[in-house]
C-alpha cells in the first residue's frame, strides 16, 4: 500500500486506516486474547496513528506503519509486558527439517479440527504467533513483516521457520494428548 | 529426507524467492517425492492457518465508535455553540460552569501529556525516527542551529549507560522544539525541549516524575526552557537521564 505524496490530505487518514479495521482488530484480538482489551488496543492505535500521521512518510508502507504502532502499543500494555517476559532467542539453531508427509496438519482440512488449530496458534509464544499471523493471515511480504515488527528480514525468516516448527509440534502434542 | 531444497520450501510457498530460484525449486519438487510430500504438507498447514487465523471480527458498534473518534473535528466546539445559545439564561448556570472549568483544566493537562507520549510513540514508529543520526553531542547540538529559536546543552555520556541516537525538529501545537533520542538497555527515551512560554499552560504546571499509562515521564523548566523526558525505560533510568540533562544545562 504505497501512498503517493499528493494524496496525503487530512481526509486520507480515514481512507487509509478504516479499510484495515477488521484485520487490525483480528490481529489485536490474537495478541490480547480478550475482546475488551483488543478494542482498547485498536482504539488507542487509531488515535495515536491519527496524531502521528504527519510523521508518516508518504510513499512508504502505511499498513506496516500502523501495525507497528499497534504492536508497540501492545508491548507497553500490561498483557504485552507479560507476554514478552519469555522471548525466544533469535538464534539460527537447528537445520531445516522436512514437514513430513504424515504430520498432523494434513488432518486440518476438516472444519472440526479448526478449534484445535486455533488453540495451537494461541499457545505459541507471542513472537512466533505474530510473525505467523502476519505472514499467513495478513499475507504480508517478509519486507513488510520486517517493517511492522522492526526486525531484519533474516530474523523474519528464522522466526517464521521456528514458528511453523513450533506450531507443528503443538499440533502433534494436542493430537496425541487426546 | 531433508535435502538442499528443504530450507527453501517455505520461502517458495511464501512467494519470496527470485525467479531463477522458483524455477529450480519447481523443477526439483516434481522429481523428488520427499520434497513434493513435504510441500503438500506445508501448503495444507499454510491454508489451514490462513482460515483459522481469521477468527475475530469487530462489532459494528465498535467500528462506529472508532470512526467517530478519528473523524474530522467540527469547526465550532460544542461548548462554544452551547454558550452562545444559552447566554440568555447564563445566570442560572454560572455556578455549574465554574465547576466544569476546574475539571477541564485537569483533563487538559492529562490530554497535553498524552500528546507528548504520542510524539514519542509516533517517532519510534517512524521508519526514519531521527533527522540527524549521530551519537556525538558535538554533532547533534549544532545541527539544530537555525532550525529552532533557542539553544541547549547536551550531557557528556561517556560514564553513563545512555547512548545518544540522534535528533529531529518536532512541533507541539505549531511550536518548534528539539527531540533527542537516547537508548538505555534497549529502551528508547525521547527528550523534548521547548521554549517554556510557548507550550500549553497545562504542561507548565507540572514538574517532577509523572506517570502515564505506558511511560515514565519527567518534566521541568530551566532558564526559560521546558524539558520532557519520556520512555518505557524504568523510572530510575528516566530520572538519571533527567539529572544528566539538568547538570549539562548548568555548564
Ligand atoms: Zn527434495
Amino acid at each position: 500500500m504505497e501512498v503517493p505524496e499528493e494524496r496525503l490530505t487530512s481526509a486520507t487518514f480515514e481512507e487509509l486506516a478504516m479499510p484495515l479495521f477488521d484485520q487490525l482488530y483480528n490481529f489485536a484480538h490474537w495478541l490480547t486474547q480478550n475482546r475488551s482489551e483488543a478494542e482498547d488496543l485498536v482504539q488507542e492505535t487509531y488515535v495515536k496513528a491519527l496524531k502521528g500521521f504527519s510523521s508518516f512518510q508518504p510513499g512508504t508502507n502505511f499498513r506496516a506503519w500502523i501495525y507497528r504502532i499497534l504492536r508497540n502499543t501492545f508491548l507497553t500494555s500490561r498483557t504485552g509486558l507479560k507476554a514478552t517476559a519469555t522471548v525466544p532467542l533469535d538464534v539460527d539453531d537447528a537445520p531445516e527439517v522436512p514437514a513430513g508427509p504424515d504430520t498432523p496438519e494434513t488432518i486440518f482440512i476438516e472444519r472440526s479440527q479448526q478449534q484445535l488449530l486455533q488453540g495451537a496458534i494461541e499457545d505459541l509464544p507471542l513472537h512466533f504467533r505474530e510473525v505467523l499471523l502476519l505472514c499467513e493471515v495478513e499475507e504480508m511480504s517478509y519486507q513488510e513483516i520486517g517493517e511492522a515488527l522492526a526486525i531484519p528480514i533474516g530474523t523474519v525468516m528464522s522466526r517464521l521457520s521456528r514458528a511453523r516448527k513450533a506450531l507443528r509440534e503443538n499440533l502433534r502434542q494436542k493430537l496425541e494428548g487426546g | 529426507m531433508a535435502d538442499d531444497f528443504t530450507a527453501k520450501l517455505d520461502s517458495y510457498l511464501d512467494g519470496e524467492l527470485r525467479a531463477d530460484e522458483i524455477k529450480a525449486v519447481g523443477l526439483h519438487v516434481r522429481s523428488c517425492p520427499a520434497c513434493s510430500a513435504d510441500i503438500l504438507s506445508r501448503v495444507q498447514l499454510k491454508r489451514a492457518v490462513q482460515i483459522a487465523g481469521k477468527r475475530y471480527a469487530p462489532s459494528a458498534e465498535f467500528r462506529a465508535r472508532v470512526r467517530r473518534k478519528i473523524a474530522a473535528r467540527p469547526r465550532f466546539s460544542p461548548v462554544r455553540v452551547w454558550l452562545t445559545a444559552a447566554s440568555t439564561i447564563a445566570v442560572l448556570l454560572v455556578a455549574g460552569l465554574l465547576a466544569n472549568y476546574v475539571g477541564n483544566q485537569r483533563l487538559e493537562r492529562r490530554h497535553a501529556f498524552s500528546e507528548i507520549a504520542d510524539l514519542h510513540v509516533a517517532t519510534l514508529a517512524s521508519p526514519n525516527p531521527v533527522d540527524v543520526v549521530s551519537t556525538d553531542r558535538h554533532t547533534v547540538k549544532p545541527w539544530f542551529q537555525g532550525k529552532i529559536p533557542f539553544t541547549f546543552n547536551l550531557p557528556e555520556l561517556s560514564n553513563s549507560e545512555f547512548t545518544l541516537l540522534g535528533g529531529r525538529v518536532v512541533y507541539l501545537e505549531q511550536t518548534p522544539g528539539a527531540q533527542l533520542i537516547y537508548q538505555v538497555r534497549k529502551h528508547e527515551i525521547s527528550v523534548f525541549i521547548f521554549q517554556d512560554g510557548a507550550v500549553n499552560p497545562a504542561l507548565r504546571e507540572a514538574s517532577g516524575p509523572l506517570r502515564h499509562v505506558s511511560f515514565n515521564l519527567q518534566s521541568w523548566s530551566d532558564k526559560g526552557l521546558r524539558y520532557f523526558v519520556i520512555g518505557d525505560a524504568s523510572g530510575d533510568d528516566i530520572r538519571n537521564l533527567a539529572d544528566l540533562l539538568k547538570n549539562a544545562a548548568k555548564s
